[in-house]
C-alpha cells in the first residue's frame, strides 16, 4: 500500500510528534492525539464486527457466535450447507454478479454520455434531467422500487419480474453516480482542450474521442467500481423487482434467512461477495495508479479513496 | 461536420439518458400516482389504475390519511418514530463524524491514505452484511452479552435483537454514517488552514475556533450529509426487520412495505410512498440545488 508523504500544511506538521514544534502548542499535540483516538475507536466500531463475520466464516462448527476451530467447511466440503454444494447459494451468488456486471456496462456509458451533454448543452431540457439525475440520487429507494413494481405489475411492459426488471430498476438508480462524479471532472477539464483540439482540425465528435474522453478515464473507471461496488451491495430494488428464488441476490438472501438460524454459509457467501468487490476495486486502484503514473499525476491511495 | 450536426451533437449524446430516466423513473412514478388515486376491484382486491388525472379518486388516499389521523390512527406511531429515530440518528452521525472527518482532514498525516481508505471501505461491504456483523454479536449467546456478563458472571440478560429501540437506532447509525463522513471529510479538506492559523493568531482559540471558523465553513458538508443520511432513513425498512423484526419498532418504510405485500393494499402502499415523498420534496430540492450550486463554484 502506497502511503502518501504528510501534505506540506503547517498545520499537520505541528501535530506531529518529532515534526516541526517551533510553533506547536501544549493544546494541539492534546488535541491530535484526542481526535486520533476517537476516530481509531470509530474505524475499530465500524470494522471489527464485519471482520467478524468474516472470521466466523471458516468457523468449523455451526455457530456464528461460539468460535470452534478454524475449518472451511463452510466453502467447500459440507456435505449440503458449504457454498459449493448448496446449489441454492452458488445461483445466489452467481445472479448478484450477473447484475452488477451488466448493470454497470449499462450505466456508465449512458451516465458518461449524459455527463457530456449536460457539460455543455444550455436550456430547460438539460437543467430538468440534470434536476432528475440529482433527485434518483436522494430519493428513498423504495419510491423507485415501488415505481417500477407497479409499472411492470400494471402497464404491459415488455418485460416482466426478473432478471431484466432489476437490472433496469439498478441502472436506473445508480445512474447518477458517473453523471455526478464525470461532470466534476469534465469541469476541471475546462474547454481548451477541446478547443485546441478543434483548431487543429479535430471535429467535435473526434474531440470528444480522443482527447476528452481519456482525460475523463479516471473519472469513468471510479463511476465504475463505485457503481458494481453499489450494485452488489443493492437489496431494497432487486428484492422487488425479482420474480422468485432464481432471481435472489445475496442481500435478499442475508435479509431472509439471518435471523433464522442458519450456518455460517452464510457469512461465507457475504465474504465471497465481499471479495469480489474488493477485488473489483484493487483492480481499479492499479489500473488508476498506472494511469497518472504515465500522465505524472499524484497516484496515492488516498486521492483515488478520495475520488471514490 | 456541419454546424446543425454540432449544435445536435450535445442532445444526441444525452438523448438515451433522458429516454432511460423518463421510461424507468417518471413513468414509474406516475404509475404509482393512478394506481393510489385508481379504483379497487371489489371481488379479486386488485389495484385498477385510472391512468387520466381528471377522472382520480382519493378514497386509499383518504383510507390512509384517516390511520395516520382520525379516530383510529394506528398509522401514527411508525411515522412519530420514524422521525425520532431519523433525528436522533442523524444527530449521532455528525456528533460521530466531525472529529473523525476532521482528525482525517487536518492532523491524519503520514496515516491520511490508510485512514481515508478505511473511512471508505463500509462502501464496499454490503449492508445486509453489516448488519449481519450486528446480528451475530448481539444475539442471547453473542459476544456483546458475553462482554457485558463478563462471560455469565453479572446476571444481566439484554435482549438487544426483538423490538429493542436502542438497537435499531445504532443499527441505523451504523448503517449510514459513512454517507456523513465523506461530504464531512471533503469541507473540511477544503479549508485553507491558513485560515484556521489566522484565526489562531488573532486570538481564536478552542472552541471559539470551531464555533465560529470550522464550523460555518464545514456548513455545506454538514448539510449535504445530513440530507443524504436522513432521506434514505426515512423510506428505510430493513434495518429495523434485520435488527428488531418487531411492530413495537416499526417505521413508515414498514408501512409500505406491508402493504405492498397484503393483497389490495397496493393503492394504500402507493398512497402512503405519495405522502412521504411530499413531506420529502423540499429537502430532495434542496439537496439539489445546494449540489448544483456547487458545481457552478467549484
Amino acid at each position: 500500500m502506497t502511503v502518501s508523504p504528510a501534505p506540506a500544511e503547517a498545520i499537520l506538521e505541528e501535530s506531529q510528534p518529532g515534526g516541526r514544534r517551533s510553533r506547536l502548542r501544549g493544546s494541539s499535540d492534546a488535541r491530535a492525539y484526542g481526535l486520533a483516538t476517537i476516530t481509531t475507536i470509530y474505524l475499530l466500531w465500524s470494522l471489527v464486527p464485519v471482520a467478524i463475520v468474516v472470521l466466523f466464516s471458516f468457523n468449523a462448527g455451526r455457530s456464528r457466535s461460539t468460535w470452534q476451530g478454524f475449518s472451511t467447511r463452510w466453502y467447500t466440503w459440507d456435505p449440503d450447507g458449504s457454498v459449493l454444494n448448496d446449489e441454492s447459494i452458488r445461483i445466489t451468488l452467481m445472479h448478484t454478479i450477473v447484475l452488477g456486471i451488466v448493470a454497470t456496462v449499462i450505466t456508465v456509458p449512458l451516465g458518461v454520455l449524459l455527463a457530456l451533454a449536460l457539460d455543455r448543452w444550455r436550456g430547460r431540457i438539460p437543467a430538468g434531467a440534470n434536476f432528475t439525475v440529482l433527485i434518483t440520487f436522494v430519493i428513498p429507494e423504495i419510491a423507485l422500487a415501488i415505481g417500477l413494481l407497479f409499472m411492470v405489475t400494471y402497464l404491459a411492459t415488455p418485460f416482466g419480474l426478473g432478471t431484466t426488471a432489476q437490472v433496469v430498476g439498478l441502472v436506473t438508480f445508480q445512474l447518477a453516480y458517473p453523471v455526478v462524479i464525470c461532470r466534476a471532472r469534465l469541469l476541471t477539464i475546462g474547454t481548451h482542450y477541446e478547443e485546441a483540439a478543434r483548431d487543429l482540425g479535430a471535429t467535435a465528435l473526434g474531440a470528444i474521442r480522443r482527447v476528452i474522453l481519456p482525460m475523463l478515464f479516471p473519472a469513468i473507471l471510479v463511476s465504475a467500481i463505485i457503481v458494481f461496488a453499489g450494485v452488489l451491495d443493492d437489496f431494497v430494488i432487486v428484492r422487488y423487482l425479482s420474480s422468485g428464488a432464481a432471481t435472489e441476490t445475496t442481500s435478499m438472501r442475508i435479509y431472509q434467512t439471518a435471523r433464522a438460524a442458519p450456518t455460517p454459509a452464510l457469512n461465507a457467501m457475504a465474504t465471497i461477495i465481499l471479495l469480489v468487490s474488493t477485488l473489483a476495486i484493487v483492480a481499479g486502484w492499479l489500473f488508476y495508479r498506472r494511469l497518472n503514473r504515465r500522465s505524472g499525476s499524484s497516484t496515492d491511495l488516498g486521492s483515488f479513496a478520495g475520488q471514490l | 461536420m456541419g454546424g446543425r450536426l454540432q449544435r445536435l451533437l450535445w442532445p444526441i449524446l444525452g438523448l438515451p439518458s433522458i429516454v432511460w430516466i423518463v421510461l424507468f423513473f417518471l413513468v414509474p412514478l406516475y404509475v404509482v400516482f393512478c394506481v393510489s388515486f385508481g379504483d379497487v376491484d371489489p371481488i379479486f382486491r386488485t389495484p385498477i389504475p385510472i391512468w387520466n388525472p381528471l377522472e382520480w379518486r382519493f378514497d386509499q388516499v383518504a383510507v390512509v390519511w384517516d390511520r395516520l389521523v382520525g379516530p383510529d390512527n394506528f398509522y401514527l406511531p411508525p411515522v412519530l418514530r420514524t422521525l425520532y429515530y431519523v433525528i436522533i440518528a442523524v444527530v449521532a452521525c455528525l456528533v460521530i463524524s466531525f472529529p473523525v472527518a476532521y482528525f482525517a482532514a487536518r492532523y491524519a498525516g503520514r496515516y491520511r491514505a490508510l485512514v481515508l481508505a478505511l473511512l471508505v471501505a463500509p462502501f464496499w461491504i454490503s449492508y445486509m452484511m453489516r448488519m449481519l456483523a450486528w446480528i451475530n454479536l448481539l444475539q442471547p449467546d453473542g459476544l456483546v452479552n458475553a462482554v457485558i456478563t463478563m462471560g455469565g458472571i453479572v446476571p444481566l440478560d439484554v435482549n438487544w435483537l426483538s423490538g429493542n429501540p436502542f438497537t435499531v437506532v445504532m443499527g441505523l447509525i451504523y448503517g449510514y454514517v459513512p454517507y456523513m463522513m465523506l461530504p464531512l471529510f471533503a469541507a473540511l479538506d477544503r479549508i485553507n488552514p491558513s485560515l484556521l492559523e489566522a484565526a489562531r493568531d488573532m486570538g481564536a482559540g478552542g472552541f471559539d475556533l470551531f464555533r465560529r471558523v470550522v464550523l460555518p465553513m464545514s456548513m455545506p458538508g454538514v448539510i449535504a450529509g445530513t440530507l443524504l443520511v436522513a432521506l434514505p432513513m426515512m423510506g428505510d425498512y430493513f434495518t429495523t426487520d434485520m435488527l428488531s423484526k418487531s411492530p413495537s419498532t416499526s417505521m413508515v418504510g414498514n408501512l409500505i412495505n406491508l402493504s405492498i405485500a397484503t393483497p389490495g393494499q397496493s393503492g394504500q402502499a402507493g398512497a402512503l410512498l405519495i405522502l412521504l415523498l411530499l413531506v420529502l420534496l423540499l429537502p430532495m430540492v434542496w439537496y439539489t440545488r445546494s449540489t448544483a450550486k456547487a458545481e457552478v463554484r467549484s
